[in-house]
């Protein structure tokens, strides 16, 4: 049992009438381990989540969760589960302390227990002294921290957090990766969904990347950019502006595993960025701007689901 | 309001609505307590004192059954219009009980027993208040408080389930002018439904507020309404069982994709 995964999808897929959302992933959660979805808008992570919430039921596929059928066992699952939506849903005329003492009941918990727990996790979430204050004037991020203390209420074995800190300044997302951070510490198994990619370098332990309701790729960020980049990547700006764009990259051909250009500059995809430059410099090419940094898990997921925007 | 020590999903949600009613119950004073009071006063010594008896009593002994079902009829309406549609538009409370244990029946249930407790408080007061006034003539006159609950399930039922399936408040415009205002003035509560004209008083029949209204009035008077009380209690239970099974199948419907 302890080894069994905490979720396993075989085949998942979700449908709005013609349009599919999901189509057709599998995929697995280990007990403990902090798992992101990466992709962007539209990809279907949130269907995905919500599948796995058991809030949606799947079109077609088989979803097991903490060893229990998705669509049959809801109500059990669901008392095992954490849930963080992306859209806020606290009670703006309860006090923060009476939106997690009433959340609490409706998992079945005593008005004791509630009351217990619903202090000791605004303390983990620095609330405390807001307990007695309305929702309603706290700011984005202590809303969602708000959000985060009621999902922990049933001491749940699997939090789902979707774009848990989308809106949030700089501040409250760093208090907010450090709050989950301690959550994963203490064993929780977290799955949240994320279109940062500073986020899941963070947060996940492992990760998958969605495009149109597929899964493209999958593994730690570490292996992700093993696989899809290069350790390092050369960013070169040239004189002349936009115009000669091609023409660099052309003349870049063979420096790097990979050219992409840019309509500001070029990237150059290197297993050694000051070789590279070397190279640049014995091609004859003068770069009016040159960059040399470490590929990230953005050249990994602008790699795998293109520079197109998605509305 | 402590029923158990684990809660029951049903009453966890039901404890939802009185926290928050908590909150807010000095607002609802007037409405719920002091309006239906003032308003047997105007009618009841105002009017009554032109109108003199009706069917062989006071018109304010009259009227004081008839007011009370649709003090009833009132708050069961008035509570599942815009608090129904805001949990699920803007508060989105429904979405957040849907994470978690609470099955939609529980929801619907909660709501359903928040409103009977609303009602009954109400009618217990005015109740009291009556009695003062020499308004009820029956020993049978504590029943009301049972046929109130009962026509308050039978109308914030399917009421709930109206508002559960709209996407726009302006809906409600259409409920409040073709429905409840005219159930509300053609139901009995002001003059026996036997002065209306054949195709009018049909509709008093199927309005579940004169059902009410006759047993309240059988109740407070001590004499046999118009039809078997069964018939009057069986049609009010059927618009309760029928708006309960419509209200869960249209929160599953909002809730479940």
């Amino acid at each position: 049992m302890a080894d069994q995964p905490l979720i396993v999808a075989r085949g998942l897929v979700k449908r709005f009438g013609d349009f599919t959302a999901v189509d057709g992933i599998d995929l697995e959660v280990a007990r403990g381990e902090a798992f992101g979805f990466l992709g962007p808008n539209g990809a279907g992570k949130s269907s995905t989540m919500r599948m796995i919430g058991c809030v949606s039921v799947p079109t077609a596929g088989e979803l097991r969760i903490l060893g229990m059928d998705a669509v049959r066992d809801g109500p059990r699952i669901r008392a095992r589960l954490g849930v963080c939506p992306q859209l806020d849903n606290l009670d703006p005329d309860l006090t923060v302390r009476e939106n997690l003492v009433t959340y609490a009941r409706y998992f079945g918990l005593s008005r004791a227990e509630s009351r217990r727990r619903a202090d000791e996790l605004l303390d983990f979430v620095q609330l405390s002294d807001r307990a007695n204050g309305k929702v309603e004037p706290l700011s984005g991020g202590m809303k969602r921290r708000l959000t985060i203390a009621r999902a922990m209420v049933n001491e749940p074995d699997l939090v789902l957090l979707d774009e848990p800190t989308t809106g949030l300044d700089p501040q409250a997302r760093h208090l907010l990766w450090e709050r989950l951070f301690r959550l994963k510490q203490q064993g929780v198994t977290l799955v949240l969904t994320t279109h940062y990619m500073d986020e899941a370098e963070q947060l996940c332990d492992r990760l998958v990347v969605m495009d149109g309701g597929r899964i493209v790729a999958e593994g730690s960020p570490r292996s992700l950019i093993e696989t899809y980049s290069t350790a390092e990547v050369v960013e070169l700006r040239f004189p002349d502006g936009l115009e000669g764009i091609a023409g660099h990259a052309a003349a870049l051909a063979g420096v790097g595993k990979r050219v992409d250009p840019l309509p500001d500059r070029v990237l150059v995809y290197v297993d050694d960025g000051d070789a590279a430059l070397a190279e640049v410099q014995r091609r004859g090419l003068a770069p009016s701007s040159v960059l040399v940094r470490r590929s990230t898990l953005e050249d990994v997921f602008l790699h795998l689901t293109g520079r197109t925007l998605v509305d | 309001m402590a029923l158990t020590r684990s809660a029951h999903p049903t009453f966890a949600v039901l404890e939802r609505h009185l926290t928050l009613y908590r909150r807010v119950w000095q607002a609802s004073v007037f409405s719920s307590f002091v309006m239906p009071v003032l308003f047997l006063l105007s009618i009841g010594i105002g009017v009554g004192g032109y109108v003199g008896s009706v069917q062989g009593v006071d018109y304010l002994s009259w009227i004081v059954p008839g007011v009370l079902a649709s003090t009833a009829f009132q708050i069961a309406v008035g509570e599942s219009t815009y608090a129904v549609l805001a949990d699920f538009k803007w508060v989105r409370a429904y979405h957040a009980m849907r994470a978690t244990p609470v099955g939609m029946a529980d929801m619907v249930r909660g709501h359903l027993l928040y409103l009977v407790f609303r009602v009954t408080a109400t009618v217990v007061v005015f109740l009291v208040v009556v009695v003062f006034f020499g308004g009820l003539h029956s020993p049978w006159a504590p029943v009301t408080v049972l046929v109130c609950a009962l026509v308050t399930v039978a109308v914030a039922a399917p009421v709930a389930a109206f508002s559960a399936s709209i996407d726009h408040d302006s809906y409600f415009a259409l409920l409040f002018r073709l429905i409840v205002l005219p159930a509300a003035l053609f139901s009995g509560v002001f003059f026996p439904v036997g002065q209306l004209v054949v195709g009018l008083r049909l509709l008093a029949y199927a309005s579940p507020l004169w059902h009410a209204v006759e047993l309240c009035r059988a109740a407070t008077l001590g004499r046999a309404p118009a039809w078997p009380v069964w018939a009057h209690a069986g049609y009010l239970l059927v618009w309760a069982v029928a708006g309960f099974v419509l209200a869960v199948r249209a929160f599953r419907g909002r809730l479940e994709d």
